[in-house]
């Protein structure tokens, strides 16, 4: 079996991908969504989140380990492919090219993401009020707004154009026709999902969305 | 015809294995339904380059001239293809014509296939039938079935399907698309599928079948039409089944 090692571990690779890397994904842009109905209902939302047993095994286990893998197994990938658009300028081939570069990105931007708010959490012991302030403090300077947004929309991307490639990778989605069906519905994913998230940061960068704190 | 028509070839060149590649060009007069292969013929006979210099002709490799022996690949305006199947009338001029070096170049627009050839032996591409005795008629397959594997069959070992994959480069082990359309050959075969488990442990050994990255170029490129991408896809849903078979039975 250890001929087979690079089977293996790309398996793992886009398994670890979609459980629990992309349900993760899916659940933190749902919990924010909810900070376009106010300030006090994402707190809500954070708190009870916070409040789930054993929350450190859980973002261990089923957050920064699975991450890490993902994302240095994935580089090695990104890395070891010689892109060939100019040649190419396929649709499929486009989307290989994006899904790596926006592989990269979305590490790097997680990488910062974590260091500004669960990092900071831990550091200072931050309440849920406070960790809502920060966040929209910061997203206000149109800047980090801006950063924002692409890493949300590359993370977006990787995820469902990520989605589309697990589907043929564990032999789901066979066919041309099959494969062509999915493109569109993982499209559709990633518009919505987007949507979602874009929602949530015009909704922190809101400036009376620390006002809405103070009367909680 | 009063004024004399050329056709412009840019060529890279490479004089032998471990040699630097170079570019030469050349001007040979324009004939009617030319193809690649009959544009090389003409600097063989004149191998003179555009700047008058006389050369070395440039050497290449060719046998059926009808696409179906896959030994004149190269690289002409970008794509990967047979030259005997490149029309000099259907081509954007210059032409510029480059071998395959995703390969082992040996000289000038020859490389050395060697590795499509390793690869088929590594997933045993054949189906064992030989022995003393008479096995007797084999056994008959469904249309269906026939029509499947006959795209597959079509596969001459080209080796477009590899220069056209971002996944097959010096960085990677991949042995390419094309093996993984010749495990699903032999493996649809009624008695071929009686070692389909070995043939596809093998292709999910170092450099098989998963280092696929879904670009999909194959398909597009491979100049038999051969479904490469759902020979993957098909071939990735019998590895799921066979990881968690193996994974819960030993």
């Amino acid at each position: 079996m250890s001929t087979q090692r690079s089977f293996f571990n790309r398996r793992i690779h886009s398994l670890l991908g979609v459980i629990p890397v992309g349900f993760f994904l899916m659940e933190h842009l749902f919990t924010n969504y909810y900070a376009t109905r106010g300030a006090s209902a994402f707190v809500e939302k954070v708190d009870g989140l916070w409040s789930l047993p054993f929350l450190v095994v859980l973002e261990i286990f089923f957050i920064i380990l699975p991450l890490l893998y993902h994302g240095i197994y994935g580089l090695y990938i990104a890395f070891t492919a010689k892109n060939n658009t100019g040649n190419f300028g396929t649709f499929r081939n486009w989307m290989f090219v994006l899904q790596r570069v926006t592989g990269v990105a979305t590490l790097i931007f997680v990488i910062w993401h974590v260091w500004q708010t669960r990092v900071q959490v831990a550091l200072y012991d931050l309440s849920s009020e406070q960790l809502a302030q920060l966040m929209s403090e910061s997203v206000q300077n149109p800047v980090i707004f801006a950063v924002y947004v692409i890493g949300l929309l590359c993370a977006v991307f990787h995820f469902s154009n990520g989605m589309w490639s697990f589907l043929v990778s564990w032999g789901i989605t066979v066919g041309p026709r099959a494969q062509r069906v999915s493109t569109w519905v993982w499209g559709i994913v990633f518009l919505f999902v987007s949507y979602m998230g874009i929602s949530s940061l015009f909704a922190f960068a809101q400036s009376d969305f620390i006002q809405q704190l103070a009367q909680y | 015809m009063s004024e004399q028509q050329f056709i412009h070839l840019v060529i890279t060149r490479q004089d032998g294995p471990d040699q630097k590649p170079y570019v030469d060009e050349f001007k040979i007069p324009y004939r009617k339904n030319m193809n690649i292969i009959s544009a090389l013929m003409e600097i063989q006979r004149n191998p003179v380059n555009s700047k008058g210099e006389k050369v070395a002709p440039v050497q290449w490799e060719s046998n059926c001239l009808e696409e179906v022996c896959g030994a004149c690949s190269m690289v002409i305006n970008g794509k990967p293809r047979q030259a005997c199947s490149a029309l000099v009338d259907s081509l954007e001029q210059p032409i510029r014509i480059q071998p395959m070096n995703t390969f082992p170049v040996i000289r000038d627009l020859i490389v050395d296939r060697s590795r499509m050839f390793n690869a088929l032996k590594h997933v045993k591409a054949w189906i064992p039938i030989d022995g003393t005795h008479d096995l007797g008629p084999g056994p008959r397959i469904s249309e269906n079935e026939r029509q499947w594997r006959y795209e597959l069959s079509r596969c001459m070992t080209c080796g477009v399907c590899l220069e056209a994959c971002p996944n097959v480069n010096e960085k990677s082990n991949f042995k390419g698309p094309f093996v993984v359309g010749q495990v699903q050959l032999f493996n649809t075969h009624p008695t071929g599928a009686m070692n389909r488990e070995e043939r596809l442990e093998a292709l999910l050994d170092e450099g098989g079948l998963q280092e696929c990255g879904n670009s999909q170029n194959c398909v597009q490129a491979c100049p038999k039409g051969i479904p490469l991408t759902t020979a993957i896809a098909k071939s990735n849903r019998e590895a799921t089944k066979h990881l968690f078979k193996k994974w819960l039975s030993v």
